[in-house]
């Protein structure tokens, strides 16, 4: 019975302690992520300029439908989702099987060098590429001197050039980031199963969708998240190679809602709602992905 | 046909990894060089590296925002390892129930995207600045105290601990030592790849974070060099040679880190998902 009792004693300080390690991060993460989304979706029915913010019902949520500039941002920033997740994703699995190949040479130069943008930040590579892809810069020389085009291309000034622009920069700063998760996948598949495809005479195709993509697909499932949640947060790209610009035309919601906070009269109500829409996004999308890759499992 | 088709497999990949590793070359190549030979597009190193830099020590706070960058990554790193490491250990050693919830509902922050947390953490830091303007807008602390604990690294360190062996748990207890104790003198030591791969993560993202400094750094004096290369960056008349030394001084840190621990960074940035 004491025996029995001491024990307990034990168990009950260990539960104690356990919370103590913890107690720290758990405070943290309350104040720092889950207070403020509070915040947010409080401030996201009120109106007002500053820190002088009213009540106003759903207004700024209709507000939202109305609004030229949200819609803008919202439909540059579904273009880049659209095109740049799946061309770099599909590039950074192409790519990743290559170097998988146990007779390719200069493996580790390959990899090390199409990992590279990653340790450049976001801040930096952006100028970077501004430069190279100005009205003067290398990359139009280049292609003039090689006569691939006879005139500049606008790669930062034409609307539609600007996001091809933004797209090139995040597939270069992004693929060998997605490709590393591809290799440390494909390291863990076994070959004799791609033997055992050959004996049965299957293509290099068949073999890549028929082993590869299926065995990796928890791992694009969480790529293509990942890639979807940051390129709804796009930001220091499109900040720092175009402003937004020209015109608007490479706006994102990011760039929107920063611009609602702190370069305009500080709107922090429809900011909010603005910040709000990213969230119901990110929902959506996350849960059409897994259900895209749940059905086909099936 | 088999020669063939290696042929295009090394061209493919070559092709990439020359565009991969250009930008770079090409910027280390002009920070070299004067602002009109970069504009006139050459490609050979030059000798102007000194008078480049010397412009840009004398022209802006290279030093400042390059202290001021060491200052907090650094600090964000060794608090970020501290506080992830104590909740990972917590949350694997001391299992419970309730804790398995808790944990999960911490992992749902992870999908709390910063641009809707931004505007409420600006309004928190600014109220604070009237009680404590040591730690509201304009401070270290306010860079930090958001950025500090990240789910995915209490996450990381959950993971790890997972394999580290409980019988020098229970050796530790036979000891004497208390649970802090072990902590501090047994696991750590042990741990030391994933601290390293954790520090790897956390320091690159911290050196390279822009938006939230951008929101709360406003005056010259603490500006870090995500800031200071985007105000270069941001001018009319871009003194290219210039600009490029200052994007090449702040990725040397990053790009050290890399190429001395490319195991553990790689190791840090996969950690989650093995």
């Amino acid at each position: 019975m004491r025996n029995a009792n001491s024990n307990l004693n034990i168990r009950r300080k260990g539960v104690l302690t356990g919370w103590t390690f913890v107690l720290l991060s758990v405070v943290m993460i309350f104040i720092f992520y889950f207070y403020p989304m509070v915040q947010a979706l409080i401030m996201s029915f009120q109106t007002g300029t500053g820190s002088n913010l009213e009540f106003t019902g759903f207004s700024n949520y209709t507000r939202l439908f109305d609004d030229s500039m949200f819609i803008t941002a919202v439909k540059n920033t579904f273009i880049y989702l659209l095109i740049q997740v799946p061309v770099m994703i599909i590039l950074a699995l192409f790519i990743s099987v290559l170097l998988n190949d146990s007779k390719l040479k200069f493996k580790g130069f390959f990899r090390t060098a199409i990992f590279l943008p990653c340790v450049t930040s976001l801040v930096a590579y952006s100028i970077v590429f501004k430069y190279l892809f100005a009205g003067d810069g290398l990359v139009n020389s280049m292609l003039l001197n090689l006569h691939l085009i006879d005139t500049p291309i606008g790669w930062i000034t034409d609307p539609f050039w600007a996001k091809i622009t933004i797209i090139i920069a995040i597939t270069w700063r992004w693929t060998g980031y997605n490709m590393i998760f591809y290799l440390s996948a494909l390291q863990n598949i076994d070959h004799s199963i791609y033997e055992a495809a050959r004996i049965d005479g299957a293509s290099a195709t068949r073999q890549f969708f028929g082993i590869t993509v299926p065995l990796l697909k928890p791992i694009i499932l969480f790529t293509s998240i990942t890639s979807t949640i940051g390129t709804l947060q796009l930001f220091d790209e499109v900040m720092n190679i175009t402003k937004g610009g020209p015109g608007n035309a490479t706006l994102t919601i990011s760039q929107y809602i920063y611009n609602l906070s702190f370069k305009y009269s500080a709107d922090f109500g429809y900011a909010a709602t603005v910040s709000y829409s990213i969230v119901i996004m990110i929902i959506l999308l996350s849960f059409l992905q897994f259900k895209v890759a749940g059905d086909k499992n099936g | 046909m088999a020669k063939s088709k290696r042929f295009f497999t090394y061209l493919f990949l070559s092709i990439i990894a020359i565009v991969s590793i250009f930008p770079f070359l090409w910027m280390v190549i002009s920070s070299t060089n004067k602002s009109v030979d970069v504009t006139r597009g050459r490609l050979l190193p030059g000798s102007h590296l000194l008078a480049n830099f010397q412009k840009l020590v004398e022209t802006t706070d290279l030093q400042l925002s390059l202290f001021n960058s060491a200052k907090i990554s650094l600090t964000t790193t060794v608090l970020a390892l501290l506080i992830a490491s104590l909740a990972g250990y917590g949350f694997e050693v001391f299992r419970s129930r309730t804790k398995d919830i808790v944990f999960n509902i911490l992992l749902l922050s992870m999908m709390i995207p910063f641009a809707a947390m931004m505007v409420p953490l600006y309004r928190m830091f600014a109220s604070i600045s009237n009680v404590a303007p040591g730690i509201g807008i304009d401070t270290m602390a306010s860079v930090i105290l958001p950025t500090v604990t990240t789910a995915f690294l209490i996450f990381f360190f959950r993971q790890s601990t997972k394999m580290f062996p409980k019988e020098l748990l229970e050796a530790g207890r036979i000891d004497g030592l208390s649970e802090l104790g072990i902590f501090f003198r047994i696991y750590l030591p042990t741990m030391k790849t994933t601290y390293a791969a954790g520090a790897i993560i956390t320091f690159m993202s911290s050196w390279n974070s822009y938006l939230w400094p951008l929101i709360v750094l406003q005056t010259p004096q603490t500006k870090t060099m995500p800031l200071l290369i985007s105000t270069l960056g941001s001018g009319y008349a871009p003194d290219y040679g210039m600009i490029l030394i200052a994007i090449v001084i702040g990725t040397i840190p990053t790009a050290l880190v890399f190429f001395l621990m490319q195991k553990q960074f790689v190791a840090g940035m996969t950690g989650s998902v093995k």
